[in-house]
């Protein structure tokens, strides 16, 4: 008879800190950490959950019973403040500490899962579900699977298909839901079953002025640009009237601000005629880049 | 009679488990996996029925062998068999292609002798299971 892992002995103690290390998690946390301006409610909920997940490994090779805990999860905030940024960070670290075993991450829409007609949902569903198995699936505005107003709508069938592979295929996939959080909570008080499996509900707060100052510093070190000197007041002046104007979109705003700046920059320097232009300018954004935007227009 | 047809045929029927690797191992080389079934295993048989379309863009086992099982149960009477399809290098093949589930009885295949000009004999092979009428047999 050959000896199996099972019948040695089981430890009596196991190191946290070097099973972290192992997985490489701290790293993971730590770029979350730089690379994600605020969201400290997010982090601290990832922070908790890679507990979790560390601590069951541990009790694995203790021996102790370690059933996999469900993982599905919803997303609430409002637009831009990094729901999707966030779920692909959560399909690196679920498969850093060996939860799901692929780590990539499907992100779809209510379109990709309801079909058009009788019989088209389901295959639609299932083939999604499939594409996503190992990994992450990750449903955009999910509150569009189910419209209450039309009793004949093939969201339900949707629906009762994922429900059904959350529940016994919970070590094949995590599903993450995303979306506004007053309409998350409609669709979840009309779909009960949808709530009671998911068990990690995150709300993204809004970005304040100064956090949304330093994602406007990390877009821009990641395109390759820098702001003048005197570009970095007007910034600052852009951030606070553009938060109270209507369809203010966080840190996807500041994006579309930083692109229209590029904009005028381009144009800027095209229009000096004849001027040979160096790396500085090439890679500097003026106040006057700033400045034309119509938020400055009253 | 037992059928030996495909890759690993001459093995002990393989778990779940080993056809998962399997199937793993074929997405890992970017291969598209199907899954088809058939009453009838006669080695000319080419066309088996498919069990929904080919699988492209799968990053993981477990969502061939979801419908592995449910091909298997829709079918329990029917051979199973997983197809990997090569469409990687600009020609197209199939890489991989093995058995996954037999009937609980093989039905198996009997010779037809056919009298052929000049007292010549021709020999073929018709599989058991397509005596049954066609009512039955889908």
């Amino acid at each position: 008879m050959t000896a199996t892992a099972s019948d040695l002995p089981a430890p009596d103690s196991v190191d946290l800190a070097a099973l972290a290390r192992e997985t490489g998690v701290p790293e993971v946390l730590d770029e979350l950490e730089r690379d994600l301006v605020g969201l400290a409610p997010v982090k601290a909920r990832i922070r908790d959950i890679a507990a979790l997940l560390l601590v069951d490994r541990g009790r694995r090779l203790l021996g102790l019973p370690a059933e996999p805990p469900s993982l599905h999860m919803c997303f609430t905030g409002n637009p831009g403040t990094g729901k999707t940024t966030v779920a692909m960070r959560m399909a690196q670290i679920l498969h850093r500490l060996g939860y799901v075993r692929r780590g990539h991450l499907v992100a779809v829409t209510r379109d990709d899962l309801v079909g058009q007609y009788i019989g088209h949902t389901a295959p639609k569903t299932r083939e999604v579900l499939k594409k996503a198995m190992g990994g992450v699936l990750f449903i955009d505005e999910a509150y569009y699977l189910y419209r209450p107003e039309n009793e004949r709508d093939y969201g339900q069938e949707a629906i009762e298909i994922l429900l059904q592979v959350m529940e016994n295929q919970r070590d094949d996939l995590v599903v993450i839901l995303a979306g506004y959080k007053d309409r998350m909570e409609t669709f979840f008080r009309s779909n009960p079953g949808m709530a009671s499996r998911i068990a990690h509900h995150i709300d993204f707060p809004d970005y304040s002025p100064d956090e949304l100052h330093a994602i406007a510093g990390l877009m821009l070190a990641r395109m390759g640009y820098r702001l003048a000197p005197d570009a970095e007041a007007v910034l600052r002046d852009y951030i606070a009237r553009r938060v109270v104007q209507p369809h203010f979109a966080n840190a996807r705003s500041i994006r579309n601000a930083l692109d229209r700046a590029r904009l005028r920059q381009a144009t800027r320097l095209v229009a000096a005629t004849g001027s040979v232009v160096g790396r500085d300018e090439l890679a500097t954004l003026a106040a006057a880049d700033l400045r034309q935007s119509r938020v400055f227009n009253d | 009679m037992r059928i030996t047809q495909g890759t690993f045929s001459f093995l002990p029927d393989l778990t779940d488990a080993e056809i998962g690797a399997q199937i793993g191992y074929a997405l890992a080389r970017g291969w598209a996996v199907s899954v088809e079934h058939t009453d009838d295993p006669h080695p000319r048989n080419a066309y088996w029925e498919m069990w929904g379309m080919p699988m492209f863009d799968l990053k993981d086992a477990a969502g061939a062998m979801m419908e592995v099982k449910a091909c298997r149960q829709a079918f329990p009477a029917h051979y199973v068999k997983v197809n990997a399809f090569d469409a990687t290098q600009g020609w197209e093949t199939t890489r991989l292609s093995f058995i996954v589930h037999r009937p609980a009885a093989e039905p198996g295949f009997r010779v037809v002798r056919q009298e052929g000009p000049g007292r010549a004999v021709r020999y073929t092979i018709e599989s058991y299971a397509v005596d049954r009428p066609e009512g039955s047999r889908y």
